[in-house]
């Protein structure tokens, strides 16, 4: 069985929120195969190297284990807040996206799995 | 479920659609159990500039859509005893009570009990040089002089008190939005304020309804990864809450959307920091133990929910008067689209510094790279894909307003003086609002509850 390298959209959803300076995203698995993979590979570090351009100080990762899901806070990520930053997307709702964009590797099975079970 | 309360939302924010309430009504009306409907349109803006129009008019401050969020599902409310309970008083709660005085008299719904809850209004006596700023904003300055708004977020219990007392209409300003959603839950209850896990699963009801369709398909859909079935008519949620704090999150029959664990999953953690320690006035809601079972079509069972004392202190949010902020915008479409919308940047940066605009500016492609990049452009280096269309939009900010002013009028001068084919130029110029929070005891806040004139006895 073989690995591929795709966006973590493949696997997983999320959605984004803030509060002043600070950006939440949720991660969420699509499935249970899946979670190990989220765990493993969507780390702190990785999240922020996705925002360190836009000033993020820190990254923090609280993992849900009952929802099968993680929660990134990321702060001082939106140049100021909805009230003060020139972004065309003052809250940075956007950036569940960005997170998504992040390269997993996934067994092609799994995958194969996973794309079988949206057709449906 | 046996003695369950239906509790359902109307509108998640100032802008939701209109006609969203009336499929949340009609489904609690005819389940023939009891139940309440909530509505958030309070943003932090709304709030403020409420208090801005209030000034120039006292009428005026309230939420701008009221009557017509109001008006369709009055009747039928007053009818079936279902409650209705906003934070859509704003500005101006008292001049809101009147408001739909006036509805529910053209109605034909005499006396109509209307409750209103102020005491969030702190501008006229709040010492901020006696306040701690509240963590998420430390480093940033406060107000120099002028406050526009200053409101803190008061909790549940003012709001069950007037359904206590026979409300049929709860007008609030600024609380916590879950409270909308606790408040009749604890009154029809019977909550004990101190019943840590019961008032955190109420938080939780509240929570997820709080954004109206974002439980139920809204903001939601990614084709072909989560399919939303007719986002046209998404249906807004209720909840099916029993006495211990258990809810079923569903939606009325016949309605579009889609209510299900992933749905439920992103709304838990939506605006959620540390998930153990979600504050609110009325608890600290832990939600690392709740778990989101599928019971049925567009039926999921959330448990788990748990709490601890509520925080001593309140949150306040202060508005004051910020910059000017101008966007100015052009299009570019065809071939070679993204190298003449690069040269209308190049040449808009020229600009600014040649007439000696010093703002603080900010270049975009949308199309190509926008919304993910710093205001530096850090990712401009990377390769962008050569686009058919691309919006070349310049953001500037000062407190200056002709400076701001100025450089608007160099993306409209692009018209003559830029590259071949633009098109569709559109410019706006908005004077910021910035807020700070502050934490206040609480016991220097003291909400108050009185019923509208017409209300009656």
């Amino acid at each position: 069985m073989s690995d591929v390298r795709v966006e973590l959209h493949e696997i997983a959803h999320a959605r984004a929120g803030d509060k002043g300076n600070r950006l939440n995203v949720s991660v969420i698995a699509y499935g249970p195969e899946v979670w190990p993979i989220l765990l493993e590979q969507v780390t702190e570090e990785r999240v922020h190297r996705l925002f360190r351009h836009r000033g993020a100080t820190k990254v923090k990762r609280y993992v849900l284990t009952k929802l099968q899901a993680l929660n990134f806070v990321i702060d001082d990520v939106l140049e100021g807040g909805v009230n003060a930053s020139l972004n065309v997307d003052t809250h940075g709702k956007t950036n569940s996206f960005r997170v998504l964009s992040l390269e997993v590797t996934v067994p092609e099975e799994v995958l194969s799995r996973l794309r079988q079970a949206r057709r449906r | 479920m046996s003695n369950t309360f239906l509790m359902g939302c109307g509108a998640g924010f100032s802008g939701d659609r209109v006609d969203a309430p009336l499929s949340v009504v009609e489904a609690i009306a005819a389940s023939g159990k009891p139940g309440a409907i909530m509505f958030e349109t309070l943003a932090e803006r709304t709030l403020a500039l409420g208090q801005e129009a209030r000034r120039t008019n006292p009428e005026a401050g309230y939420e701008p859509l009221l009557a017509e969020l109001v008006g369709p599902i009055l009747t039928t409310c007053a009818r079936h005893h279902i409650p209705i309970v906003g934070n859509f008083g704003a500005a101006n709660p008292p001049a809101a009570a009147r408001l739909i005085r006036r509805l529910a008299e053209e109605q034909g719904l005499p006396e109509l009990r209307i409750a209103v809850i102020s005491g969030d209004d702190i501008r006229d006596t709040i010492d901020l040089d006696s306040l701690e700023i509240w963590e998420g904003d430390a480093g940033l300055a406060g107000p120099s002089n002028e406050i526009i708004a200053a409101n803190v977020y008061l909790g549940a219990a003012p709001i069950a008190a007037a359904l206590s007392k026979g409300a049929q209409v709860v007008i609030t300003g600024r609380v916590a939005d879950p409270s909308l959603a606790l408040g009749p839950l604890a009154a029809h209850f019977g909550w004990d304020w101190s019943d840590w896990d019961r008032i955190a699963a109420g938080t939780l009801v509240g929570h997820l309804l709080e954004c109206g369709a974002q439980v139920t398909g809204g903001y939601f859909a990614d084709p072909g990864y989560k399919d939303v079935p007719r986002p046209e008519t998404i249906g807004f949620p209720l909840a099916e809450v029993a006495e211990t704090g258990e809810m079923v999150i569903t939606k009325a029959a016949g309605t579009g959307g889609v209510v299900d664990a992933r749905t439920v999953k992103e709304q838990i953690l939506y605006e959620v920091h540390d998930p153990a320690a979600y504050l609110t006035p009325d608890v600290i809601l832990d939600v690392t133990d709740v778990d989101v079972t599928e019971i049925g079509p567009d039926r999921v069972l959330v448990r788990g929910a748990r709490g601890r004392q509520a925080p001593t202190r309140l949150k306040a949010t202060v508005s004051f008067p910020g910059s000017w902020l101008g966007e100015a915008e052009i299009s570019y479409a065809g071939p070679n689209a993204l190298a003449r919308a690069r040269l209308a940047a190049e040449t808009i940066r020229k600009r600014l510094d040649l007439r000696g605009l010093a703002v603080q500016k900010r270049l975009d492609l949308i199309g190509a790279l926008s919304a993910f990049d710093s205001e530096a452009g850090d990712l401009q280096a990377e390769p962008m894909s050569d686009l058919r269309e691309v919006r070349m939009r310049l953001a500037v900010s000062s407190p200056d307003k002709g400076a701001v002013e100025r450089s608007l009028q160099e993306v409209l001068a692009l018209y003559c003086c830029g590259p071949a084919g633009g098109g569709g130029v559109r410019s706006r110029l908005q004077n910021r609002i910035r807020t700070v929070s502050y934490l206040v005891p609480r016991n220097a806040v003291s909400p108050q509850l009185i019923f509208e004139p017409g209300s009656a006895a």
